[in-house]
């Protein structure tokens, strides 16, 4: 498939935005049900974040003036369904971000062994219940094109969640640092752990991918039962959408060398930065090592229509 | 009772390759409903242009002993479309009435993710309107009432030389779409994705005559053998009148 900046930009900032505040959630709860000012900044931090990753997605859109209509299919249609999210989870981060920065804090219910759930902490549970399933939404988007072995696989929507959270707490731990919050520690810890599950994950799903065996071939493509088939000519010498929108610029030379460097990027030198205790650098370093993944996720991705477009001619 | 289903029914044994129908098709929609369907850079040394009909040509075996296919493809109209429910506006959809699937060109925001959700590419994005396109099966003709009743068929049927494409309603067993399929061992194309394609294909046919050693001597023109009949006379009536001597 062919990478599209506008979806490279949109999942990474979004994912990065969940992550940060499931974050914020999870320090909370760490600091023993802390707020202030820490935690506003931070939900504001996610919120441009979010902001940032609508502006991307308005630039895959050929027709963004009707873009209010992608809410309409919601039922059926996973893309509808995030088109929903995005808007909620940034309407929940800066209700989160407005009753940190005043500091309400008026109990909802009292458990029954005494601990007390307030506002700040509702709010964080269900803004991270709303990132999570923003994270399942953006995963299934794809891991539902079953024409596309690559994508079709539980392994997509585990993979997004576990990069976002690990871009999202690798953040956090920069913000923090910059901050000077007691949080620091918790949030560096958590990011190295998550970033190496990452890893783990999408290693996995690289190898996997490299295994598996198409679903189709030209036999059934055509309907013709003979062992041996080619395409004599796709049917004109030019291009056409299905030419560009399927396949990527570069071929499997760049799959691999960026496969290879984002890998290094995007895993491995951020938990080596972390645990050298430079969470700001190790933050960039991953945000850049997450667009070469993503870039490679669509140009590793083979769709089954490619059978049909195999000779100029 | 079964739903109506308008589809195509191609047959790869007639089908000579000769792109009749992907310009006809061109030329239709493109001046019609769903056009234009702009060329991008057309003589140019790339040009990428919207169609909704490709005929595509494949060879079987190796040489001397090939066989070559031409394959018109278009959308399939299919019965479970894997693209319609996925469109996040609802501008994909499948029509109760007669089971075509269009693209309402008012609703969609072009974000292509229908494309991807179908397997035979059949959909192409027409970048200058920036709205997805495909194959409506002439939605505007078939239904045309100011065009005389027996043109009131798709573009490409209209114009295929050879006859190789049939239009009708695969569900009722009586047209002639159907009966091709049942008669000729009519299939769909990739059924394993389940997509239920209406457009069926006809394959190709072996036509083979066998001769005995018999038949290629002359043993039995008892009047035609060369010099057993007598030259009739001039005057004799002939059937034609011109022919016998
Ligand atoms: S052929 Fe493709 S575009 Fe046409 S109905 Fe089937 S899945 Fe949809
Ligand atoms: S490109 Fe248009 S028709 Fe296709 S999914 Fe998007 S909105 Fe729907
Ligand atoms: S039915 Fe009409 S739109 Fe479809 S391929 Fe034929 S001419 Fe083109």
């Amino acid at each position: 498939m062919k990478p599209a900046f506008s979806v490279i930009f949109l999942t990474t900032l979004i994912g990065a935005a969940q992550g940060l505040l499931i974050a914020l959630t999870a320090g909370q709860m760490y600091a023993g049900g802390q707020s202030g000012g820490f935690f506003a900044l931070g939900a504001a931090l996610a919120l441009a974040l979010l902001c940032l990753g609508l502006v991307a997605s308005v630039f895959h859109l050929a027709n963004p003036q009707r873009g209010w209509r992608a809410a309409a299919r919601w039922r059926t249609s996973w893309l509808s369904r995030e088109v929903i999210l995005i808007p909620a989870l940034s309407a929940l981060a800066f209700l989160y971000a407005v009753i940190h920065a005043f500091g309400w804090a008026p109990v909802l219910v009292r458990l029954g062994n005494g601990a007390a759930i307030d506002l700040p902490l509702a709010l964080g549970l269900l803004t991270t219940l709303a990132s999570l399933a923003l994270f399942v939404c953006t995963g299934m988007i794809y891991a539902c094109v079953r024409f596309i072995r690559q994508w079709a696989s539980g392994w997509t929507v585990v993979n997004y969640l576990l990069m976002g959270l690990a871009s999202g707490f690798t953040l956090a731990a920069a913000y923090a640092r910059l901050q000077d919050s007691l949080l620091s520690g918790f949030m560096s810890g958590a990011a190295v752990w998550l970033t190496l599950l990452a890893l783990a994950a999408r290693a996995f799903q690289l190898w996997r991918n490299t295994t598996g065996a198409p679903c189709s071939t030209l036999k059934s493509a055509i309907g013709v039962h003979h062992a041996q088939i080619r395409q004599i000519t796709q049917g004109f010498m030019g291009s056409s959408f299905n030419t560009v929108e399927f396949t990527a610029p570069g071929g499997a030379e760049t799959v691999r060398g960026l496969s290879a460097f984002f890998l290094a990027v995007g895993f491995v030198a951020p938990v080596a930065l972390l645990l050298a205790g430079m969470p700001v650098l190790a933050f960039l370093c991953q945000y850049v090592g997450l667009l070469a993944e993503r870039w490679v996720f669509f140009a590793d991705a083979d769709h089954v229509q490619n059978l049909y477009y195999q000779a100029k001619g | 009772m079964t739903k109506k289903q308008l589809a195509l029914v191609i047959d790869l044994n007639v089908c000579v390759g000769c792109h009749a129908c992907v310009t006809s098709c061109k030329e239709w929609n493109t001046s019609g409903w769903a056009g234009p369907l702009p060329d991008v850079n057309p003589y140019g040394a790339d040009p990428n242009g919207v169609f909704f009909n490709r005929v595509q040509t494949y060879e079987c075996g190796t040489f001397p002993n090939t066989e070559t296919i031409h394959f018109p493809k278009s959308c399939l109209h299919c019965e479970e479309p894997p693209c319609v429910p996925v469109c996040p506006t609802g501008a994909s959809y499948k029509r109760d009435e007669d089971g075509i699937v269009l693209v309402d060109y008012d609703k969609c925001i072009g974000c292509k993710y229908c494309s991807w959700s179908c397997p035979y590419g059949a959909r192409e994005f027409d970048p200058v309107q920036g709205v997805m396109k495909k194959c409506t099966l002439c939605v505007d003709r078939i239904y045309d009432q100011t065009i005389e009743a027996e043109r009131r068929k798709p573009a490409c049927v209209l114009a295929c030389p050879a006859g190789a494409r049939i239009f009708g309603d695969i569900n009722d067993p009586e047209s002639e779409a159907a009966r091709a399929i049942r008669d000729n061992g009519g299939f769909p194309l990739m059924p394993e994705w389940g997509t239920r394609p209406a457009n069926h294909y006809l394959p190709r046919r072996k036509t083979t005559t066998t001769l005995h050693p018999d038949q290629l001597t002359r043993v039995d023109n008892p009047l035609k053998a060369e010099g057993e009949t007598p030259r009739p006379a001039f005057t004799t009536p002939t059937i034609d009148g011109v022919s016998s001597w």
